[in-house]
């Protein structure tokens, strides 16, 4: 299992490098007028630095191999994402704060997700070609396509006009009070995992649809087994493989999901934190999130790869 | 005299496999053909934008400030006095001129990755999956957030770096639909022949991963659409007054949402019903073009 871990670890290692890569070239795209154009616009700043300090304080004065070792030297070495530009705040210092939020929004979205999808996808699949099954699929699909900045537009708008209620805005932080956090949590989680839902579901009944043919199903219904015990232990059991899989694919979606919603219902997480960054164009800040928010993603892919051995006998890590 | 006799032999009831495309969509998949039924509806309605609304995308009239629907404005009016339908009408064209280039691009870049990396397979194609796995660790919006950052908000680049990020991601598709054709007799016969990979790939590869491409830029489409729509809806896509869909939904309109709920419902509704549609007809396309992709998506 160690080694299993290990060997993981060391694959990821190619992937990584090529997302520091990803992430310092796309951000090293700013032309130059960008620069004059931060410095008109950004009022903090007037009065603040000159032309030359922002080009220093980017980086940008050095070759760009140079900029790239350096950048990924401190990283590796300090652990250092470099200051904020307006506010020298240590860019890890913003992201310490805002990375559990998100954390705990997109696992409130996880867990939803598959509250919504897994028992509506094991319905379909054991009702198959009814008028049940149908409106569970049509549902899905459904799901799919309505976006969820309208989803949680309407959850703002509709319920306040018509019962005065409307989500908190002030954000109590899950330290203060985890009531009153869980309670402003929950919405914008079901909003999100609404949508992560629909995938799942189908995949789920897919899933079940296959397993429900196997050998041992039929082993087990002519042991006289009775319909939960087939279907939950036997049956579901083997069809969540797949599923947990999709679970983690889904990790970018979720996040990318969370910067809307964030906005949206103003929960200071990653993706408010991004989006202010833009406005004040913030590159260091911007940097940070986006490669944090890719090393994220891959990690929990490797967690759901390492959560397979839970489920699946089958699978031994050599 | 041969080509008579031969009209006599053939039998009246062609075999299911001979039905025509079009019979197969709308006798096997009532809701993929319904599907494209809206998609081409919709099509229409942004190509005649011009002649179908009934007020300009941008006409304001202060006197007539956030009415309610009625016969004259049929989705209201808002905070500005600004036709809803018509702004739906022209964000109908915004997407779909998006939708379609995004995505043609995207299928264009997927196509040229998947094929090559998948038929050249060794290293080249290791470096470049790698460098797929890498780029796919990030979320589609927050590139699209940080590209526009660095580049400002425009239609160019938000058609460019969708195309371009939605092209890498779907290449892993492309790629396993080559993979799988590589190794089929018929190219292992025209290697033999010495016939130049440039041949191979455009003769004998592309032509049976075709089904797959069109499956791709079917779905791409909504996808593209929805992510245009996120990336409006936070003041980052086409710049206001465009009237795009997710633009309405956000910015200074949402705060006058409460005074007149149905400036929340008209754009979304029309998202919504674009979205269901390609998804409908894509689903329907694969099921009946490559059957292998089913539940893939």
């Amino acid at each position: 299992m160690r080694n299993y871990v290990l060997r993981r670890l060391l694959a990821l290692l190619p992937t990584l490098f090529f997302a520091s890569l990803i992430v310092f070239f796309t951000v090293r795209l700013i032309p130059g007028d960008v620069i004059d154009l931060m410095l008109s616009q950004n009022d903090v700043s007037a009065d603040k630095m000159s032309r030359d300090q922002v080009i220093r304080a980017l980086g940008l004065d050095v070759p760009i191999w140079e900029q790239y070792l350096r950048w990924v030297g401190s990283i590796v070495f300090k652990g250092d994402l470099g200051k904020s530009l307006w506010h020298s705040t240590p860019v890890t210092e913003y992201l310490a704060q805002r990375l559990p939020v998100t954390l705990e929004l997109g696992l409130i979205a996880m867990i939803v997700g598959l509250l919504i999808a897994v028992p509506i996808g094991v319905y379909s699949a054991m009702r198959q070609d009814t008028k049940g099954d149908y409106i569970a699929r049509s549902f899905s699909i459904l799901l799919l396509a309505v976006p969820s900045f309208w989803l949680g537009t309407m959850v703002m708008v509709f319920p306040s006009i018509w019962w005065g209620w409307s989500p908190a805005i002030e954000y109590i932080k899950f330290t203060e009070d985890p009531w009153q956090n869980f309670k402003q949590m929950i919405v914008p989680g079901v909003v999100l995992g609404a949508a992560l839902s629909a995938i799942t579901m189908r995949l789920t009944r897919t899933m079940m649809l296959e397993v429900l043919r196997q050998d041992y199903i039929r082993t087990a219904w002519a042991k006289g087994l009775s319909e939960p015990l087939v279907v939950l232990r036997h049956g579901l059991r083997n069809a969540l493989i797949p599923v947990v899989t999709l679970v983690g694919l889904q990790a970018p979606l979720l996040i990318g999901g969370a910067v809307i919603i964030e906005q949206i219902f103003v929960i200071p997480g990653m993706g408010l934190l991004l989006l202010d960054a833009v406005n004040q164009r913030d590159y260091p800040v911007i940097t940070g999130v986006f490669l944090v928010v890719g090393v994220a993603v891959m990690l929990i892919n490797l967690l759901v790869d390492l959560s397979y051995g839970l489920l699946d006998p089958k699978v031994r890590f050599r | 005299m041969g080509a008579a006799t031969l009209t006599i032999a053939v039998p009246h009831d062609e075999p299911p496999r001979k039905r025509g495309f079009m019979t197969r969509l709308f006798r096997d998949k009532p809701l993929g053909a319904m599907g494209g039924l809206v998609l081409v509806f919709m099509v229409l309605c942004a190509l005649f934008a011009d002649v179908l609304a009934p007020y300009g995308q941008n006409q304001v009239s202060m006197l007539e400030r956030l009415q309610a629907p009625s016969w004259q404005h049929w989705f209201g009016t808002d905070n500005l006095g600004r036709d809803v339908l018509s702004r739906c009408l022209y964000g109908a064209r915004l997407s779909v001129i998006i939708g379609c280039s995004a995505a043609a691009i995207a299928t264009l870049i997927s196509v040229t990755v998947g094929i090559v990396s998948g038929y050249l397979g060794g290293r080249a194609d290791m470096i470049t999956q790698r460098f797929v796995d890498a780029w796919m660790s990030f979320p589609d919006l927050v590139i699209l957030i940080v590209v526009v950052s660095v580049l400002g908000p425009g239609m160019p680049q938000t058609i460019g770096t969708l195309g371009l990020l939605l092209g890498i991601a779907g290449s892993r598709i492309i790629r396993s639909a080559v993979v799988s054709v590589r190794e089929n007799m018929y190219v292992h016969a025209a290697q033999s022949l010495g016939a130049s990979s440039l041949h191979i790939l455009w003769k004998h590869i592309l032509p049976n991963v075709l089904p797959p491409i069109i499956v791709l830029f079917t779905t791409r489409v909504g996808t593209v659409i929805l992510a245009e729509s996120g990336l409006a809806f936070l003041g980052l896509g086409v710049p206001p007054p465009a009237p795009t869909w997710g633009g309405m939904l956000s910015g200074s309109g949402r705060t006058f949402m409460f005074q007149g709920p149905w400036l929340a419902l008209a754009p979304g509704l029309c998202l919504t019903m674009l979205v269901y549609s390609t998804n409908v007809f894509g689903d329907a396309l694969r099921d009946l073009l490559d059957p292998r992709m089913r539940g893939s998506r």
